[in-house]
């Protein structure tokens, strides 16, 4: 292994840390927003895709990249904003789907490139106890990426993950 | 330079607009509104910066984005008119979104086969949030048009005082054009079949009539701006102007 292909090797592991500010139980490598590391001519490039256009985490998620990676070590870190292709819910692994899961909130459900997708999520189910009878309160939640339901079945109010 | 117009005129839509929905904040009839209004702004803001970017950097003299948002003048603003209506009530305020987020969605779903990698990259997340704005905004018009009196009321004084101001979004400028021809954007007169679909949908099921438009109003691509633009740049500006290349 190349020293460049150890440096980005270390690189990746620390960037791949790093939770998201506003839904700390994932991290940027589980959204699929870290798109690559590379290291050539001792700088290391760093490609991030934003989740929103306006997502205000955005400078506050690379500033956390950034540190991260020069925290293992690794010398001249440049980050590179990569709007296109733009970020789907579809690149949110499954780990971390089962981590927001976990956590409390719905993961998006169904595929982006459908249309319906994006008129049709009747069927949320509810993170705490799996019941399917849930409706949506707002479709904007806490943040941009979500929106807020609650549960028939437990009475519970949780984000969804909303799926684009 | 005609690239560079074109874009400005397309990033002062989403400034504007978006500052227009920022003025809601902590003023929302309800929370959940209060949660929204915020969030599209953030959306249109978010999609604005990247175009005054990719402006800036076409046009090469070092520009930077909150040069082109705080020290440009009233009439060097190119935004159309329809972003820059005052909020007046929650009925005007949604339906002036729905008429922007129609025209829109099919606007960036054709940008995505432009020749602007940027462009693309902003076509491609905006798209997206356009049909939620336009799903929210739908959902209210309806809601109100199809309410009570009074909201219905509203709701038609609404269609009656922003339906002057819906042609303008589909007019190019002698800039647009260019960008158009050169394929960097798509053209705004090829918008109105699926624009007008997505107005009819939701009018019939807000019981709201079409209105005949004999007056149509035009002039912000030109700099030709109302009253309440300016003021609404006084407040937005003021803290740059005060402090020129503040940071934050």
């Amino acid at each position: 292994m190349s020293l460049a292909a150890q440096e980005e090797a270390r690189a990746w592991a620390a960037a791949a840390q790093v939770p998201d500010p506003e839904v700390p139980c994932v991290t940027v490598a589980d959204l699929g927003i870290l798109r690559w590391v590379r290291v050539e001519n001792g700088v290391c490039r760093v490609g991030v895709t934003p989740t929103y256009s306006g997502c205000p985490a955005t400078l506050a998620i690379e500033l956390a990249i950034e540190t991260a990676i020069l925290g293992a070590g690794v010398q001249g870190v440049q980050i590179e904003r990569v709007l296109s292709p733009a970020w789907t819910t579809d690149w949110i692994t499954d780990e971390g789907r089962a981590k927001l899961r976990d956590y409390g909130i719905a993961p998006p459900q169904g595929q982006s490139g459908k249309a319906l997708a994006l008129f049709g999520e009747t069927s949320v189910t509810c993170p705490r106890c799996g019941s399917d009878d849930t409706e949506k309160l707002s479709e904007f939640g806490s943040t941009a990426c979500k929106a807020h339901y609650r549960c028939r079945a437990c009475a519970e109010p949780f984000d969804y993950f909303k799926c684009i | 330079m005609a690239v560079y117009q074109a874009l400005l005129e397309l990033a002062d839509d989403n400034l504007v607009l978006g500052h227009r929905l920022s003025e809601w904040c902590g003023h929302a009839p309800m929370l959940e509104e209060d949660l929204a209004m915020p969030n599209m702004a953030l959306d249109l803001i978010g999609t604005a910066r990247v175009l005054y970017d990719r402006a800036a950097a076409l046009e090469g003299k070092g520009q930077s984005e909150d040069d082109m948002a705080f020290l440009r003048g009233e009439r060097e603003y190119r935004n159309c008119l329809l972003v820059e209506r005052p909020n007046e009530d929650f009925a005007q305020t949604m339906l002036r979104q729905l008429y922007f987020a129609a025209f829109m969605k099919p606007f960036w779903d054709a940008a995505l086969n432009g020749t602007d990698e940027v462009v693309r990259g902003v076509a491609g997340k905006a798209a997206k949030e356009m049909a939620y704005h336009i799903r929210h905004a739908g959902e209210w018009v309806i809601r109100l048009g199809d309410g009570t009196d009074e909201s219905a009321a509203r709701m038609r004084d609404a269609v009656f005082a922003l339906s002057i101001y819906v042609d303008e979004l589909f007019e190019s400028s002698a800039a647009a054009a260019e960008a158009e021809a050169a394929g960097v954007l798509p053209k705004r007169a090829d918008m109105r079949p699926a624009f007008d679909a997505v107005i009819a949908q939701v009018f019939t099921e807000a019981l709201l009539e079409a209105p005949s438009v004999d007056y149509p109003q035009t002039g912000g691509r030109d700099g030709r701006h109302g009253e309440g633009l300016g003021h609404m740049l006084a407040e937005m500006q003021s803290l740059y102007r005060a402090h020129p290349g503040a940071r934050w």
